[in-house]
């Protein structure tokens, strides 16, 4: 691959292996006797379990086992939790309700396992699954949050009266009421945030294999962060202690966060591979995909935004209800709260702001982290409210963003974050060039020329990634810290490992992070592996999320790089009787400055492992870890700028100019990052045009399959422009912010902007379906008219 | 159970397998060749596509029984050697990829595309062309990049060959 440092357009170490076929998947793990697991899932969403009756599936062939939740509670597993604890403003804890990995009494929600079959093959426990009886007592159902809070709604839990989880507020209510009395202008919306499904294209999957001679677990799995589930399947679950279970998560095909969160699935696998003495694999087909894998989004929101006399902004009120769904997943309690309304200022010097937040149990699939996880819920918010009150006092929306702009550093929102360092003029301004926004009123009018409707919409997104400094997120109730760790393991011929606690399921780790020793010692980046996703090999590690793996990944490996650097530095100065602040290291090699001298990289390694010849009294080999604790968020920013072109007959959208235009500090790989705003972006038109999780009255997912769920296509989206801006981070020794979710927040409020100047019509929802649309162009029209 | 026998990325196989076992599931596990992957239930996403008699099948939408003597490619069979087929080296060359679960099926799509239209190739037909392939992590931009340029440099080397 040759020396490839820091902004170098290396490419991936690890493609040769997905292009040829070689990737390792969990699904791709075959061991010895290993049976297959099929659940028999409810098809109510709301009822009571009144019998199992499993004798016509133990009596087909290859039948191993069929298994339930009462042997399961039996047997001492753990309910599943929820990692976060979110205080109500009264001071009372949040209300969780008991999530049992199979269920034995009530299910909530349609697709909840109570049963699980073990069979040979996977087709012989599926037909099984399809022979156990279950008899149900249906109990009427609720999907829609805001009515499951309403007197006489079925209830969910018994610990959530009303199925309310929490009501929780941030900001000052008084400060913010009383800039609204002086207010010289309010712009009101309700918007709504539609639910999403995550669907990384590799389903989930598990292989649980249990040693009773060793009393041992292996779990391979798809996970974002095998140590975080590791930790979860002992200290809660009950699994297994810690050093009596293996974590590996292999080659994973995507995650968007669906695959942070320990699911029924793992631990029923786990606990079924004891039961039956064999190892068990469960491989999740699309539909169980739909109605198991965490969703996301699903906010409804009333939000005010208050103006002065020079529309200047002076408050901020948001009133959000935010569905959860069934049960209370991993880390569901942090996107509508933390994640969410810390995120609600923008990039907008806001004086007061105030936000109240309910979240609730519905009879829907449960609700936690997907790309973005609460910032472009926030996101979408303040950009449609940016947007309309420009429209409505008469500004143009980029002049009316200008003007409510933040710009001196660092700047102290009312809602806890504290911004570092960013330029938003500079990306507004560099996105304003790249799509002509001077020419956009000859080409509306060329557009109209042809009977096609033109509109512009921006958005000026903020996000807080890097997380998270571990005593402040400990503080608003994380049950975990969220450092990073890593290990530098110099061989002794000089080839290097890297351990990293961060795991990569597409984001191309293998070489950014060994773009970092590059750059360190110019050695080649062949020359260097990066270790991850084994709980065996990495000692600790929480995984990647959040935009977090160059921020805080990057940086743990930065520390023990730092500590490497300086023994290699002292062992060389000793070998070449020098100053060790002579020593540079450069192309491979450790020079004593202003001499000839010096020894390669390799000979120096070798020097520490023979350990003939070391300093006095330091000890032998070459590896050093470290962990990384990061001191505060980061704050990557942009501009979008959508054009569209929409035809009136039928409400078809085409996007016909994107343009994004990111401040994401330093960039390693600036090929990479692309690919990263490219699926973000993707991900993110998606939800503003195709996406919806769709529930009918009684709880079904009408939207279960990619037959149902409108999936972005290629010919669904445009090829976009990227541009990058930069302002260095302060806060990491990379000078990194993270680019992994920016796409996915900041282009929703971007396309529904640019359609909504298009149609003359403000009141459109996601997804804008060409029916909606037609819908709402035909009111816009009428209005124009009058 | 039928045996089923085939030539399977150049190479003669055979396995007895349950009537209703699907080509995807024959080429995974009777054959133990996991580069053909399965993203869903429904004929939509395209993880699977293979070659059969050298045109592109979604593998989890035929039965293996009525692959029987046919000539089946699969993402393993496409490299010549150690010299990646030139779909391969621009899925690569160009960040076509990320997570890599849905790429096999890509790079099989793309063959079959490319060996369509030959040099004709423009991005309107390419991004239609992919309509029965799903990726969720690359927005697509990069695919059709590589599909271009792996169609220009396999018109430039059937030029150069004529």
């Amino acid at each position: 691959m040759g020396v490839d440092g820091i902004g170098a357009r290396a490419l991936r170490k690890e493609d040769k292996r997905f292009i040829t076929g070689k990737g390792r998947y969990t699904d791709d793990m075959v061991l010895p006797r290993m049976a297959y697991a099929a659940f028999v899932r409810s098809p109510h969403a709301h009822a009571k379990v009144t019998g199992i009756d499993a004798s016509a599936a133990l009596a087909m062939p290859g039948v191993d086992a069929v298994l339930t939740g009462e042997q399961l509670v039996g047997d001492g597993i753990g309910n599943l939790i929820c990692g976060w604890m979110v205080h109500s403003k009264d001071g009372s804890p949040m209300n969780m309700g008991a999530w049992r990995a199979l269920e034995p009494e009530i299910v909530r929600h349609v697709g909840q396992a109570v049963a699980v079959v073990i069979a040979d093959t996977q087709a012989q426990a599926r037909d099984a699954a399809d022979a156990v009886i279950v008899d149900y007592d249906e109990l009427p159902a609720i999907v829609d949050a805001v009515a499951a809070m309403e007197a006489g709604a079925p209830q969910l839990h018994p610990e959530a009266s009303n199925n309310l989880i929490y009501d929780w507020e941030i900001g000052d209510e008084a400060a913010t009421n009383a800039a609204f009395e002086q207010a010289a202008h309010v712009t009101r919306m309700d918007i709504h945030n539609n639910r999403l499904v995550p669907n990384p294209m590799e389903p989930r999957a598990a292989v649980a294999d249990y040693n009773d001679a060793e009393e041992h677990y292996t779990l391979y799995t798809t996970s974002q962060n095998p140590h975080v589930a590791r930790l979860v399947l002992s200290a809660f679950y009950n699994v297994a202690p810690e050093n009596k279970l293996r974590v590996i998560a292999p080659d994973v095909g995507g995650g968007f966060g669906s695959k942070i969160f320990i699911y029924p699935e793992e631990i029923v696998a786990l606990w079924a591979s004891k039961r039956v003495g064999r190892p068990v694999k469960w491989v999740s087909d699309r539909t169980e995909a739909f109605l198991t894998d965490a969703h996301g989004r699903d906010h409804k929101s009333h939000a005010e935004l208050a103006l002065d006399a020079d529309n200047k902004i002076i408050g901020f009120r948001v009133q959000t209800v935010a569905n959860l769904g069934a049960y209370m997943s991993l880390f569901s309690s942090s996107v509508p709260t933390y994640l969410y309304a810390t995120l609600l200022s923008g990039q907008y010097d806001i004086p007061a702001i105030h936000a109240n937040v309910k979240a609730v149990y519905t009879n829907t699939t449960p609700v936690d982290a997907y790309r973005g996880a609460g910032r472009p819920e926030a996101t979408f918010l303040v950009e449609r409210m940016m947007e309309t009150a420009a429209r409505e006092v008469g500004l143009s929306p980029a002049e009316f963003r200008r003007k409510n702009f933040v710009r001196s550093f660092p700047h102290q929102t009312p809602v806890i974050m504290c911004y570092d360092a960013g330029d938003y003029d500079a990306t507004l301004d560099a996105a304003l060039k790249a799509i002509d926004h001077d020419g956009f009123p000859a080409r509306k009018a060329e557009a109209a020329s042809r009977g096609k409707l033109r509109g512009m919409g921006l958005s000026c997104y903020i996000e807080a990634c890097g997380i998270a400094p571990s005593a402040a997120v400990g503080s608003l109730g994380a049950g975990v810290g969220l450092w990073e760790s890593a290990e530098v393991r110099v061989n002794p011929v000089g080839s290097i490992e890297v351990l990293t606690g961060s795991h990569s399921h597409g984001q191309g780790h293998e070489t950014t992070f060994a773009q970092l020793i590059s750059e360190r010692f110019g050695l080649d980046t062949d020359s260097v592996n990066i270790v991850h996703g084994d709980t065996d090999k990495v000692q600790f590690g929480m995984g990647t999320y959040g935009s977090r793996s160059g921020a805080v990944g990057m940086s743990a490996i930065v520390k023990a790089l730092d500590k490497v650097e300086a023994k290699a530095k002292k062992i060389a100065a000793h070998l070449m009787e020098a100053a060790e602040g002579d020593i540079q290291i450069e192309g491979g090699e450790l020079k004593v400055a202003g001499t000839d001298k010096k020894l390669s990289f390799t000979e120096v390694a070798l020097a520490a492992y023979t350990a003939h010849n070391l300093p006095e009294g330091m000890e032998p080999g070459l590896k050093e870890g470290a962990f990384y604790d990061p001191t505060n968020f980061t704050f990557p920013a942009g501009t979008y700028a959508c054009e569209v072109e929409i035809d009136p007959d039928t409400g078809k959208t085409e996007i016909v100019n994107f343009v994004a235009a990111d401040d994401f500090g330093k960039i390693i790989n600036p090929m990479i990052v692309e690919g990263q705003v490219h699926g973000g972006l993707t991900q993110g038109i998606g939800q503003a045009l195709l996406e919806n999780a769709a529930y009918d009255e009684s709880g079904q997912l009408v939207t279960g399959s990619y037959m149902d769920y409108t999936m972005p296509r290629a010919d669904d989206v445009p090829s976009y422009q990227l541009l990058t801006t930069e302002t260095i981070c302060p806060g990491n020794p990379l000078g990194m912010k993270g680019c992994g979710e920016a796409g996915a927040i900041g282009s929703p409020p971007a396309v529904i902007n640019a359609i909504t100047d298009a149609i003359n019509n403000n009141d459109l929802s996601m997804p804008a379906t060409p029916e909606r649309v037609w819908q709402a162009s035909r009111a816009g029209l009428q209005q124009a008219a009058e | 159970m039928t045996t089923v026998s085939m030539t399977l990325n150049g190479k003669k196989v055979s396995a007895p397998v349950e009537d209703r076992t699907l080509l995807v599931h024959y080429i995974r596990e009777a054959q133990g060749l996991t580069g053909t992957h399965v993203g869903c239930d429904t004929s939509q996403c395209g993880a699977c596509v293979v070659h059969v008699n050298g045109k592109a099948v979604k593998s989890c939408t035929m039965l293996a029984v009525q692959a029987g003597d046919a000539d089946v490619t699969t993402v393993e069979g496409l490299a010549n050697g150690a010299e990646l087929h030139p779909v391969q080296a621009a899925f690569r060359e160009h960040h076509g990829l990320q997570c890599g679960f849905c790429t096999p099926g890509m790079i099989m799509t793309a063959v079959d595309m490319i060996e369509r239209h030959g040099a004709s190739l423009d991005e309107k037909t390419v991004r239609h062309e992919l309509e029965g392939n799903i990726c969720r992590c690359t927005g697509y931009q990069n695919i059709v990049k590589a599909i271009l340029a792996a169609s220009d440099q396999m018109a430039a080397m059937k030029t150069a060959a004529e």
